[in-house]
């Protein structure tokens, strides 16, 4: 994993707990676009949605192209990458985790029932 | 059975959700006695766990060391804070890397579900520091087992 995305893996977190981030996040993967772009479908003011924009690009989500007078954001490729490593190390472990306990659990119905058959 | 689901909530937490074919009871069991802890509770593929300490009532220490084959290891401190039989545990836990990392809260839920049990894990996120630290011993397993499947390929 590179360093880089290790060390913003909180600023990711912190950008992704906000919903209009993760709309704004949802609308720029099917492309780039303007803050006024952006704006519009969130009944939000240019500095509100700004300010969002700029939680984006410090977690380096997202960033800016310069064309012309125009501003336009899209998506970071690999942007998610250190938050889906992390996530995903995690399940593997627990699911393999959990495979071994359905075993556990398994095994020790079939020895109760097994008991109980002694008994009778 | 169900596949595990996992979700982050918020910025703060993780919350795991599993379902089980067997009673509350059996899972919550599974869950608080160090016989049967250290039958699953072991991660990857190729690690062991020597020692489980698990004293389920309030206060109860616990204590879970992992080893591999090529001896390297590390383990687990916390204690319990709460605990309803078969329903609810609440425990404290801290990995050691070997330096300890923040407290994590983690809080499990046991519910029947048709004749099986749904249970809910709710844990805080580690801080990145923690998560780069468990990444870096998790790359290492998870290589490790590649590196084992991969000789066994080549063996054939």
């Amino acid at each position: 994993m590179n360093p880089h995305a290790q060390q913003n893996l909180d600023a990711v977190f912190l950008a992704l707990s906000d919903p209009t981030r993760r709309a704004i996040l949802a609308r720029l993967a099917r492309g780039e676009a303007t803050v006024n772009e952006l704006a519009r479908p969130f009944d939000m003011t240019q500095p509100a949605i700004s300010r969002h924009l700029s939680v984006l690009e410090e977690a380096g989500l997202i960033t800016t192209r310069v064309e012309g007078v125009r501003r336009p954001r899209r998506l970071v490729s690999g942007g998610m990458d250190g938050v889906d490593e992390w996530l995903s190390l995690m399940r593997s472990a627990l699911e393999r985790n959990y495979e071994r306990l359905d075993h556990v659990l398994a095994t020790t119905r079939r020895a109760k029932r097994k008991d109980k058959k002694w008994k009778r | 059975m169900e596949k595990m689901k996992l979700a982050t909530e918020g910025d703060r937490y993780i919350v795991v959700t599993r379902r089980f074919a067997a009673a509350p009871e059996a899972v919550y069991r599974a869950h608080t006695d160090p016989k049967l802890i250290q039958k699953w509770c072991l991660g990857p593929d190729g690690w062991t766990m020597p020692v489980c300490i698990s004293d389920a009532r309030p206060g109860g220490k616990i204590r879970y060391e992992w080893k591999n084959g090529t001896g390297e290891g590390f383990y687990l401190t916390g204690e319990f804070v709460e605990l309803v039989p078969f329903s609810k545990i609440v425990h404290i836990e801290r990995m050691h890397l070997p330096d300890p990392t923040p407290d994590n809260r983690v809080e499990t839920r046991f519910e029947p579900d048709g004749k099986g049990t749904l249970m809910t894990m709710r844990m805080t996120l580690p801080d990145a520091a923690t998560r780069a630290a468990m990444l870096s011993t998790g790359m290492e397993h998870g290589m490790e087992a590649s590196y084992v499947r991969m000789e066994r390929e080549l063996e054939k």
